[in-house]
């Protein structure tokens, strides 16, 4: 696996878009810099743009990535390799690429910012990971979409709905939810519904850490309130690990009983 | 060598095969011939485990491959369609390849075969369509694995890249190989094989060595006793035919 994963790793970074996503993230954090140096503030405004922005390049590099890969994966498995060894280097390849763009045009700013003397050194390094667990939730979502639908113009769009559910549509249900339910405690749906949305969960996790969860409002509250700061973590990472190992299992079986 | 025995493959509606029985147990170059659609590449690709199958069963070297993988150190397999990662180097897809799997490796021989010394250092993305289609040759065909199975592999060569890979096949024939071969020039299958099957909608219609099949058809050259074949099973053929008369 680690063989298949060194070469796609290779692949991916001297791809024109990962390098455009790197430069992109670069320029962000500079110019936010720019802006202000008050790093709590540019922690938030990162995170606004980090969990729109990773789901949704996650699906659509994920997608494309595969569909360009299909000749490839069919040289692969001509090759005495099994197809679990071939699609989790694959998958590998991707989505570390994409984090390592991810971390490094975020971080090599910070790091000339002086971020490893500040004490908000771990509310980034929190940022960044959750950027990165995103990216390989979404990417992995991507990899199965792709898998599911043979036809490119239905698997992008259906990559492109992913992303609008999770990142829209979802957040309107929840909204609904609350309002509709209001006169009802609303603790655990709070909670249950929260879990199913690894979004909401990376936006918890961060807000938490930089102790504003007001700013999130009821589910943040409920969070912080129910559940503890560290409990509240741990509650979030098991679940965010949940969502990537059923992803995983999942995409494997299913690479597993694919026609190439 | 190859053992197939009641093999079906169905594409949700399409069937691809319908009960495929065949036996390579000799070295040899075997042309699997067919008109579009009659499922060739769907058979090549059941021997190789990238189509999976519900029922029959294939055995290599005596080996039942269903779910398995390393049945595959013994076959080399030429793609029909030449695509790569377009970031890598040819360089380093052949690094990449020894690096997958393990074994001797002659590539050597094939850069100067295939005269692909000027672009092994080009990103794939700048190669042209026939060297992409010589560097697919030369990842296949350097290890020197007992079963060759070659899916159209004259697509998009030059004709003395055609002569070269001509001779080296009937090289490796002489070294007890044994080659499969998809083709849809009759002129290169007819030059090299010594047996043909004939798939025809997913069934086998002919099984059997060159000079049978001419026998049989009584034509006096490959190409027209496929001719006739056609003529004679397809009916839009059919149609065409007794309109022409």
């Amino acid at each position: 696996m680690i063989k298949v994963l060194k070469y796609s790793l290779a692949d991916m970074i001297r791809n024109r878009w990962m390098i455009i996503y790197f430069l992109f993230f670069l320029v962000l954090t500079l110019a936010l810099l720019f802006l202000s140096s008050d790093i709590p503030k540019l922690i938030i405004t990162l995170t606004n743009v980090i969990l729109t922005l990773t789901p949704l390049i996650g699906l659509l590099f994920g997608v494309m990535y595969y569909y360009n890969s299909l000749d490839f994966i069919r040289l692969l498995l001509a090759q005495p390799l099994s197809r679990k060894t071939i699609f989790l280097g694959l998958y590998g390849g991707l989505a570390l690429s994409l984090c390592l763009s991810l971390f490094a045009g975020v971080f090599i700013p910070l790091l000339f910012y002086g971020i490893l003397a500040s004490p908000e050194l771990w509310t980034v390094l929190i940022l960044i990971g959750m950027a990165c667990v995103l990216t390989i939730i979404f990417s992995l979502l991507a990899f199965i979409i792709a898998m599911k639908s043979d036809n490119r113009i239905r698997g992008f769009g259906l990559s492109m709905f992913t992303w609008l559910f999770f990142a829209i549509i979802y957040d309107g249900i929840f909204l609904l939810l609350l309002s509709i339910f209001k006169d009802y405690p609303l603790e655990n749906l709070t909670i249950i519904l929260t879990s199913l949305n690894p979004v909401d969960l990376a936006r918890i996790l961060i807000l938490l850490k930089l102790d504003i969860s007001a700013m999130m409002g009821y589910t943040g509250a409920v969070l912080q309130k129910f559940l503890g700061s560290s409990l509240g973590y741990f509650f979030i990472l098991t679940i965010l690990t949940v969502w990537t190992i059923i992803p995983l299992s999942y995409m494997t079986r299913l690479s597993g009983k694919k026609d190439f | 060598m190859i053992q197939i025995t009641g093999l079906h493959k169905s594409y949700k509606n399409n069937k691809a095969l319908r009960g495929v029985d065949l036996e390579f147990s000799q070295s040899g170059i075997v042309a699997v011939l067919g008109p579009n659609g009659s499922g060739k590449t769907t058979l090549m690709k059941c021997i190789l485990g990238l189509t999976l199958f519900k029922e029959g069963n294939i055995y290599v070297d005596d080996t039942d491959i269903q779910g398995q993988f390393e049945y595959r150190k013994l076959i080399s397999h030429l793609p029909q369609v030449a695509s790569f990662p377009e970031n890598l180097t040819p360089d380093e897809l052949i690094r990449m390849i020894k690096d997958l799997r393990p074994g001797v490796t002659n590539e050597k021989k094939f850069i100067k075969l295939f005269e692909l010394g000027a672009e092994m250092h080009k990103k794939m993305s700048a190669l042209s369509g026939g060297n992409k289609q010589k560097v697919n040759l030369l990842l296949s065909l350097m290890y020197d694995n007992p079963i060759l199975i070659l899916d159209e592999p004259t697509s998009g060569l030059d004709p003395l890249a055609i002569i070269n890979l001509k001779s080296y096949l009937k090289d490796e024939k002489k070294k007890g190989k044994m080659i499969l071969v998809t083709t849809h020039i009759m002129s290169f299958a007819e030059e090299l094989a010594d047996h043909v099957v004939f798939l025809l909608d997913g069934k086998i219609y002919f099984d059997g060595s060159m000079q049978s099949l001419m026998l049989k058809q009584q034509s006096d050259s490959l190409e027209m006793a496929i001719a006739t074949i056609l003529k004679a099973n397809i009916p839009a053929l059919k149609t065409i035919k007794s309109s022409a008369v």
